[in-house]
C-alpha cells in the first residue's frame, strides 16, 4: 500500500519547522524517522496534509551527559542508543525494539511523541521519571513523563509543537531490566515491564520503579509493586510477593495474542523476572 | 537396517559422469543473489495501465449499486469496470474436480462480483490508470452500496439447521459429502478393546509466499501474453482460453521468476483473467500487483479442517481400524480444486500403520470466508497430524510406550496395498525411526529430561513417523474416471542437443525455488556425458517446449524429472546408434563414460556429444532411415504415486509460567528415494519443517464473527523469523521407489506433512507432569498457559 | 497531485537528480524510476525486509522511507553491494555455496540486512545472527542455511580483513 497524498517541507531550522507546522494547520505533522507514522499512512489509517521533515534541523541528534542525566536529541535513532551500555535501561530497551532496520531509522522522539502504549520507550521514560522538551510558537516547555501520556496514542504535546529533546536521569548504581514478552522476536510487546532498582548498603531496596508496557491505553506505573518493595529486602520471596501486585488497578484491553486475564498474568510474571534481574545488577 | 537399495546400494550411473547424487551448487543462483532475476513486478511494458481493485468490506451482502463516476473522472484514470462489464466473459472461474457419483455444489465465481459478495476482499471493481499510486486513490472513490446479509463463519454452525445460507440456490451450506473406506470398518470397531476418540482442529493458514501475486497482460494483434506469478502456466493457458473465449494457440502464459508458491499459486485467480480481459478491452498492457493485504485476503488459504477421529485397537497394541469424519471449511467460493484437498487426507489416513480397516468421511462446507485450496502438503499434513497425535494419545490410553506402539503397527512389507486400495511403493519405517533415535540419543534425552524436571524445567520430546502420497500422479487414478480431476497428470520433457554439442532441456514443470534447473541438468548430464553447466533448463513459458502440467504435489522430480530422464535416454539411444554407425560397432556396445560415447572394451574409440551432434545436424552419413536432429520428447505418466516417508523428533522446552514454547532440537530423517541433489533435499526439509513450525506455534488465519479477516497483514499473521526457527539436524535413508527409473520420490512437502504432530506431542510430553493431555494448534503462549491452568484446577 | 520535490542522491555510487512526489516510497524510486528491481516488496507493514537497502551505510526498509527522506543520502542496493562489476560479495558467495536461497525473492533484502549485521558484529554467534535477521522473512529455507551462510561469510570477511592487515612479505 502507498500513503495518501500530502505536502512536504524540509526546513533547515527549528523556527522554520515550527512556522511550517503552524502554517499547515491541524493536519500537519512533524516527521522524524517516520517509523511510527509512515506505516499508519501506508495502511491509510493516518492522512496528514503536510509533513514537516525535521532531518535538516540541526542539533537534534545530540547525546550528552549533563547534570546527572542524559540529554538526548529527539532525532537520535534507536541504533544510536542500543549499544551505549552507559545509558542503562535505555540501551537495553532500544536494542529490543522491532528489528535492526527499524532501529536504524526510528527515533526516540518520534516513538515518544507517537504515544503508543505498546511501544517500549514510553514505559522506560515513565520508569526513569524522565522528561521531554517541546518547542512551540509560545516557547519551550518541559513535560514530565507522568504527564506526557494522556490516552491511547495521545500525548500532552500540542499540535504545532515539536519534541526536541529527551532528558533521562542517569540513575547511576541502579539495576535495570526490561522484560519484553512477544510472540515473535520482531513483534510489539504483548506485555513488557521496565524495572529499576536501587539497592541500599544493607542490600535492601532503597528505591524502585516499575512501569508496564501495553497494559492500558497509556504506559502505567505499577505503584503497588513499588510500595510493596521499597525499604524491604530484595530476596526472591519479597520480590515475588511484590510482583503479585503488578496488575493492580489495570484494565488492559484484549487483543489478538492475549486476553486481559493473560496480560495481567504476564505482568505479574514479567515484573517478578524484571525485578529479580534489576536487583542483581 | 535399510531396505534393499538403501544408502550403501551401488549407484547406477547412466553415463558414468556421476552428477546425480552430488550436492552441486545451484545453477539458478547467480541471477538471484545479485538482484538480476526478473519477477513479474519487475517487468515494464510501454504504456502500461496499472490496475487497482476495489474489494468488498462485507462478508456477505447484496450489491445494490456501484457508482464509479468519481473514480472515472479522476485525472489519469483510463477506465473503471465492474462485474456487469464482464458480461462477455465466456465462463466463470473453473473448479476442476468432478468426482463420479458425487454431487458437488459449485457456485458461479466471476473475477468481479455479480450482484452479491460472499467474503471480505471479494473483487467488486477494477480501476485502470497510468500511475500506480493514482489508481489506488481512485479506487477509494468507487462507491458501492451493500445490503448486508447474515454471515456464517464457523463450518459446524454452517451445517446446522437455520444457519445463514451462503448460496441460496443450493438450499444448504453443504458443498459435498463423500466417503472412502476399505476393510471391515464396522467389524473392527465392534471387536475393539479400546476406541480412542478425539476432535482435532487443524486451523486455517496462509501459504504466504514472500512475493505477493501479480500479473501483467498484453494484447497485441489478437494474441494475449500473460506474465503471472504462477505455479501453473500451462494449465492457466487452457483456462484463460476457456474463460476469455480466445483460441488457445493465441495465448502465451509466462511464469517468470516466481517468488515462492507453496500451493498458493497453484491457481488461476480471478485477477489473472481480469487483467487479460482488461488488456483486450483497452488495447494496452495491464499490470496488477497484489499488496500483502490483498494477498492475505484473497490468495487461497489452506487447512481449516475439523477432524473427528476414532481409532480401534486391541489391548496388546494392535491398531485395527481408523475412522475419521472430516469437516472441511471450503470458504464461500471454489477456486481451481479446493474441494478435492481433503481427498488427500483420506489417501494417507492409514499412515505408516497396518490398519485392517480405514474410513474417511468428508463433508465440505460453505462459509463466508475466503476459499481454501492446496497449501504445502494439501490434506496430508492434516492426516499425519490427526494420526500421529492420536497414536500418542492411544499409547497413553493403553499404557504402551509410544514408540513401541508405532513399531508394533508399522507396515513392513512392500509394495503394500492398503484397505482403501492405495499401494505404497516402498518403505522402511523402522529404518528412519532407528536413525532418528540414534541422532536424538533418546536415553540421554530422557536422563536430561528427568534432571531438568527436578529443577522445574519442562522439556519434552515428540515424534512423528509419517508416509505421504505425492508425485501426482497417475492420470488413471486422478483423472475424470478416477478421482474426477478434469485433466491428465503426466509430465513432459524435451531434450535438445544443439549443433555444437550442448543441450537445452524443456520441462513442463514450472519451478519457483525448487532448484530444478540444477537437478534436471544433473540428470541429463549423466545420460549425455555433459557437464551440467552445458545444459540449460527452460521452464515456465507455454511458447516453449511441449504442453506440461506444471509444479505442485511434489511431482516435479518423480514425474517431471523422470520425463527428463526418459527424454535424455531417447537422445542417448539415438546418439549410440549414430556412434555405432560411425565407429562400425553395435549400438549395444556403446556406453557413455567420462564425457564421451565409447566402444565398450576399447574406450579410445570414442565420439564426443559434439561429434554426434555434428553428424545429426549435418546429416550426410546417418544410419539408414534415421531422421536428422538430436531432439527427443517424452510424455511420462506414472503407474503409481510415490510414497516418501520418515521420522521426525522435536525437543521443546515450555516456560510453564507464560506458556511459551521454544524448540530446542529438531531431528528429521526423511527418505525420498534416491537423492539427485542432497543440498536441495536438505533445503526442502528445512523449509518444509519451518512451514509446519509456523502452523504449530505462530500462524493462524483468523476471522471474527462478522467474517472480517483479523490477521490481514504480516503484523498479525505470525510468519516465523530466523529467531523462532531452530537449526535442523537432517539425515536420509535411501529406499528407491520402484515407480520410476530414477528411484526418486518427492520431498517438497514431506517435512510439512511430517512436522506438526512432533511439536504437539513434544509439548504434551513436556507438560505430562502437569496433567495437560491434549492441545490443538496453534500452541500460542496463552493457549498453553490456559491449558496448564485448567489442568491444575 | 501535490507539488513534486527535487532531490539529489547517490545510488550505488551514481549521482541522481530527480523530482519526486513527496509520498513516493524509496523502494519505488529505486525500482520504478531507476530500474533497480533487485529490491523487492513483500509486505505493507515493514515486516518482511525484502526491500532492505543501505541508506548512508545502514540497513533500512526502503518501503518505510520516503524518497524525499533520502535526499542528500547515499543508497546501496543489492546491485551495488559487490565491489567489482562481475565479482560477488562474500555474502553472495556464501549464500550460493550454502544453498541459502530457494525462490530468491527475500534474498536481496536478506543479504543487505546480513551485511549490516556483519558491519556491527564481525563475528556473530548463531543466536546473534538469528536475532540480527529478525526483520527479514523467508518462507522457503527455514533460515538454517541462511544462518550458515552468514557465519561462513563472516569468517571469510574476517580472514580477508586479517589478511589485508598483514604486511606483505616480499
Amino acid at each position: 500500500m502507498i500513503p495518501p497524498e500530502f505536502d512536504y517541507a524540509a526546513p533547515d531550522s527549528l523556527d522554520a519547522a515550527l512556522q511550517a507546522l503552524a502554517d499547515g494547520g491541524e493536519d500537519a505533522k512533524p516527521l522524524a524517522g517516520g517509523h511510527s507514522l509512515l506505516p499508519l499512512m501506508r495502511l491509510r489509517l493516518a492522512a496528514p496534509t503536510l509533513l514537516v521533515d525535521l532531518r535538516r534541523v540541526p542539533g537534534l541528534r545530540a547525546l550528552e551527559r549533563e547534570n546527572g542525566g542524559w540529554r538526548i536529541g529527539a532525532l537520535s535513532r534507536h541504533a544510536d542508543l542500543q549499544r551505549r551500555a552507559e545509558l542503562g535501561v535505555l540501551a537495553e530497551t532500544t536494542a529490543l525494539i522491532a528489528d535492526q532496520q527499524v532501529r536504524n531509522r526510528g527515533t526516540i522522539g518520534g516513538s515518544l511523541a507517537h504515544g503508543d502504549p505498546a511501544s517500549d520507550l514510553p514505559a522506560v521514560l515513565l520508569a526513569t521519571e524522565g522528561t521531554v522538551t517541546v518547542r512551540g510558537s509560545a516557547g519551550t516547555r518541559e513535560i514530565a513523563a507522568a504527564d506526557l501520556f494522556e490516552d491511547y496514542m495521545t500525548t500532552a504535546i500540542a499540535p504545532g509543537e515539536i519534541l526536541t529533546e529527551v532528558r533521562v536521569p542517569a540513575l547511576d548504581g541502579w539495576g535495570h531490566a526490561y522484560e519484553k514478552f512477544t510472540r515473535r522476536a520482531e513483534d510489539w510487546a504483548m506485555v513488557a515491564v521496565c524495572a529499576l532498582v536501587s539497592r541500599a548498603d544493607d542490600g535492601s531496596c532503597a528505591d524502585v520503579r516499575v512501569a508496564l508496557t501495553n497494559m492500558g491505553s497509556t504506559p502505567l506505573r505499577a505503584t503497588a509493586v513499588e510500595e510493596a518493595l521499597r525499604g524491604r529486602p530484595l530476596d526472591d520471596e519479597t520480590i515475588a510477593r511484590a510482583a503479585e501486585q503488578a496488575a493492580e488497578g489495570t484494565a488492559p484491553p484484549g487483543d489478538l495474542n492475549a486476553s486481559p486475564d493473560y496480560k495481567r498474568h504476564l505482568a505479574r510474571v514479567l515484573t517478578r523476572r524484571a525485578l529479580r534481574r534489576a536487583a542483581e545488577g | 537396517m535399510g531396505a534393499p537399495g538403501a544408502e550403501t546400494a551401488e549407484r547406477e550411473m547412466p553415463g558414468g559422469n556421476g552428477y546425480v547424487g552430488r550436492a552441486l551448487k545451484r545453477k539458478e543462483d547467480p541471477r538471484l543473489i545479485t538482484g538480476r532475476a526478473t519477477y513479474v513486478d519487475d517487468l515494464v511494458l510501454p504504456s502500461t495501465l496499472y490496475a487497482a481493485i476495489v474489494r468488498s468490506p462485507e462478508a456477505h451482502a447484496r450489491i445494490t449499486a456501484i457508482d464509479t463516476s468519481a473514480a472515472a473522472a479522476r485525472e489519469g484514470v483510463e477506465a473503471v469496470f465492474t462485474g456487469e462489464d464482464l458480461a462477455d466473459m465466456a465462463a466463470p472461474c473453473p473448479m476442476v474436480w468432478v468426482p463420479p457419483g458425487v454431487e458437488v455444489h459449485v457456485p458461479e465465481h466471476w473475477p468481479l462480483a455479480r450482484g452479491k459478495v460472499g467474503y471480505v476482499g471479494q473483487a467488486v471493481a477494477v480501476v485502470l490508470g497510468d500511475d500506480k499510486y493514482a489508481v489506488v486513490d481512485a479506487a477509494e472513490q468507487v462507491v458501492v452500496d451493500y445490503e448486508p446479509l447474515p454471515v456464517v463463519v464457523d463450518p459446524e454452525a454452517a451445517l446446522e439447521e437455520g444457519a445463514p445460507i451462503v448460496h441460496e440456490q443450493f438450499g444448504t451450506n453443504k458443498v459435498f459429502e463423500w466417503s472412502l473406506a476399505g476393510g471391515d470398518v464396522e467389524g473392527v470397531f465392534a471387536a475393539a478393546d479400546v476406541v480412542l476418540e478425539r476432535r482435532i482442529v487443524n486451523h486455517r493458514t496462509a501459504g504466504a509466499a514472500i512475493e505477493p501475486r501479480g500479473a501483467l497482460a498484453e494484447w497485441r494483434e489478437g494474441h494475449l501474453t500473460l506474465w503471472s506469478s504462477t505455479q501453473i502456466p500451462h494449465i492457466a493457458r487452457v483456462i484463460l482460453s476457456i474463460q476469455l473465449g480466445i483460441s488457445e494457440e493465441r495465448i502465451r502464459v509466462v511464469a517468470p521468476e516466481v517468488g515462492g508458491g507453496f500451493g498458493s499459486k497453484l491457481q488461476v485467480y480471478g485477477e489473472e483473467v481480469l487483467v487479460a480481459w482488461c488488456a483486450r478491452k483497452t488495447g494496452r498492457p495491464v499490470k496488477w500487483t497484489a499488496t500483502r493485504s490483498d494477498d492475505m485476503l484473497t490468495t487461497h488459504h489452506g487447512r481449516d479442517q475439523i477432524d473427528y477421529v476414532r481409532i480401534a485397537a486391541r489391548r496388546d497394541g494392535k491398531m485395527t481400524g481408523i475412522h475419521v469424519r472430516v469437516i472441511q471449511d471450503c470458504g464461500s467460493y471454489h477456486l481451481i480444486e479446493g474441494p478435492v484437498i481433503p481427498t488427500f487426507t483420506s489417501c494417507v489416513i492409514s499412515g505408516v500403520y497396518d490398519f485392517d480397516a480405514v474410513q474417511t468421511d468428508v463433508v465440505g462446507v460453505f462459509t463466508n470466508k475466503f476459499t481454501t485450496d492446496a497449501i504445502r502438503g494439501a490434506g496430508r499434513p492434516e492426516a499425519t497430524h490427526l494420526l500421529e497425535v492420536c497414536v500418542d494419545q492411544l499409547a497413553d490410553e493403553l499404557g504402551i510406550d509410544r514408540l513401541e506402539l508405532r513399531r508394533r503397527n508399522f507396515i513392513t512389507e512392500f509394495p503394500n496395498e492398503r484397505p482403501h486400495g492405495f499401494v505404497y511403493d516402498s518403505g522402511d519405517y523402522h529404518g528412519t525411526l532407528d536413525r532418528c533415535l540414534e541422532l536424538l540419543d533418546l536415553d540421554a534425552f530422557q536422563r536430561e529430561q528427568a534432571q531438568l524436571r527436578e529443577r522445574g524445567v519442562h522439556r519434552g520430546v515428540g515424534f512423528s513417523t509419517y508416509v505421504e502420497i505425492c508425485g501426482l500422479g497417475p492420470s488413471r487414478a486422478l483423472g475424470p474416471d478416477g478421482w474426477g480431476m478434469q485433466g491428465g497428470y503426466f509430465e513432459s520433457a524435451q531434450v535438445r542437443v544443439l549443433p555444437t554439442g550442448t543441450a537445452m532441456v524443456y520441462t513442463g514443470t514450472s519451478p519457483h525455488g525448487q532448484g530444478l534447473e540444477t537437478s534436471f541438468a544433473q540428470i541429463v548430464a549423466d545420460r549425455l556425458g555433459l557437464d551440467p553447466d552445458a545444459i540449460e533448463v527452460i521452464h515456465g513459458d507455454t511458447n516453449t517446449g511441449p504442453f506440461g502440467k506444471d509444479t505442485y504435489g511434489s511431482r516435479s522430480l518423480s514425474v517431471g524429472g523422470e520425463a527428463v530422464a526418459r527424454a535424455a535416454q531417447k537422445v542417448q539411444d539415438k546418439a549410440k546408434r549414430i556412434v555405432a554407425h560411425k565407429l562400425e560397432a553395435a549400438p549395444e556396445d556403446i556406453e557413455v563414460s567420462e564425457g564421451a560415447f565409447r566402444v565398450k572394451g576399447s574406450p579410445e574409440q570414442a565420439l564426443s556429444l559434439a561429434d554426434v551432434a555434428t553428424e545429426a545436424y549435418i546429416p550426410a552419413d546417418l544410419p539408414e532411415g534415421m531422421e536428422a536432429g538430436l531432439d527427443e520428447i517424452c510424455f511420462y505418466d506414472p503407474d503409481n504415486f510415490v510414497w516418501p516417508f520418515g521420522a521426525h523428533a522435536c525437543v521443546t522446552e515450555v516456560d510453564v509460567e507464560t506458556g511459551r514454547v521454544e524448540i530446542v532440537r529438531w531431528i528429521a530423517v526423511d527418505d525420498c528415494g534416491r537423492a539427485v541433489n542432497p543440498k536441495l533435499i536438505d533445503g526442502q526439509v528445512h523449509g518444509g519443517a519451518a512451514h509446519a513450525i509456523g502452523q504449530a506455534l505462530y500462524e493462524q488465519i483468523r476471522y471474527d464473527e462478522n467474517g472480517q479477516l483479523v490477521t490481514g497483514t504480516f503484523v498479525d499473521y505470525g510468519l516465523p523469523t530466523a529467531a523462532e526457527i531452530p537449526s535442523f539436524e537432517t539425515a536420509r535413508t535411501e529406499t528407491p521407489s520402484p515407480t520410476n527409473t530414477l528411484g526418486v520420490k518427492g520431498v517438497g512437502e514431506a517435512a510439512t506433512i511430517a512436522a506438526t504432530p512432533a511439536i504437539v506431542n513434544s509439548v504434551l510430553d513436556a507438560l505430562r507432569p502437569l496433567g495437560v493431555s491434549y492441545l490443538d494448534m496453534p500452541l500460542t503462549p496463552e493457549r498453553v498457559w490456559a491449558a496448564i491452568q485448567e489442568a491444575r484446577r | 497531485m501535490s507539488t513534486t520535490v527535487p532531490i539529489r542522491l547517490s545510488v550505488n555510487g551514481k549521482p541522481h537528480e530527480l523530482d519526486v512526489e513527496p509520498r513516493l516510497l524509496l523502494v519505488h524510486l529505486l525500482r520504478d524510476r531507476l530500474g533497480l528491481t533487485g529490491t523487492h516488496v513483500g509486505c505493507d507493514t515493514s515486516n518482511c525486509g525484502a526491500c532492505t537497502v543501505h541508506l548512508d551505510g545502514e540497513a533500512v526498509k526502503s518501503c518505510t522511507v520516503l524518497a524525499v527522506q533520502a535526499d542528500e543520502a547515499e543508497v546501496t542496493t543489492i546491485e551495488g553491494l559487490a565491489a567489482g562489476d562481475d565479482g560477488l560479495h562474500p555474502l553472495q558467495e556464501a549464500f550460493w555455496e550454502d544453498h541459502a536461497l530457494q525462490c530468491g525473492y527475500c534474498t536481496p533484502g536478506m543479504i543487505m540486512a546480513a551485511a549490516d549485521l556483519l558491519a556491527r558484529n564481525p563475528d556473530p554467534t548463531e543466536e546473534e545472527i538469528r536475532l540480527g535477521l529478525e526483520g527479514n522473512l523467508c518462507r522457503c529455507t527455514g533460515y538454517h542455511n541462511i544462518v550458515a551462510a552468514v557465519r561462513d561469510a563472516a569468517a571469510e570477511m574476517r580472514g580477508a580483513s586479517a589478511a589485508a592487515k598483514t604486511p606483505e612479505v616480499v
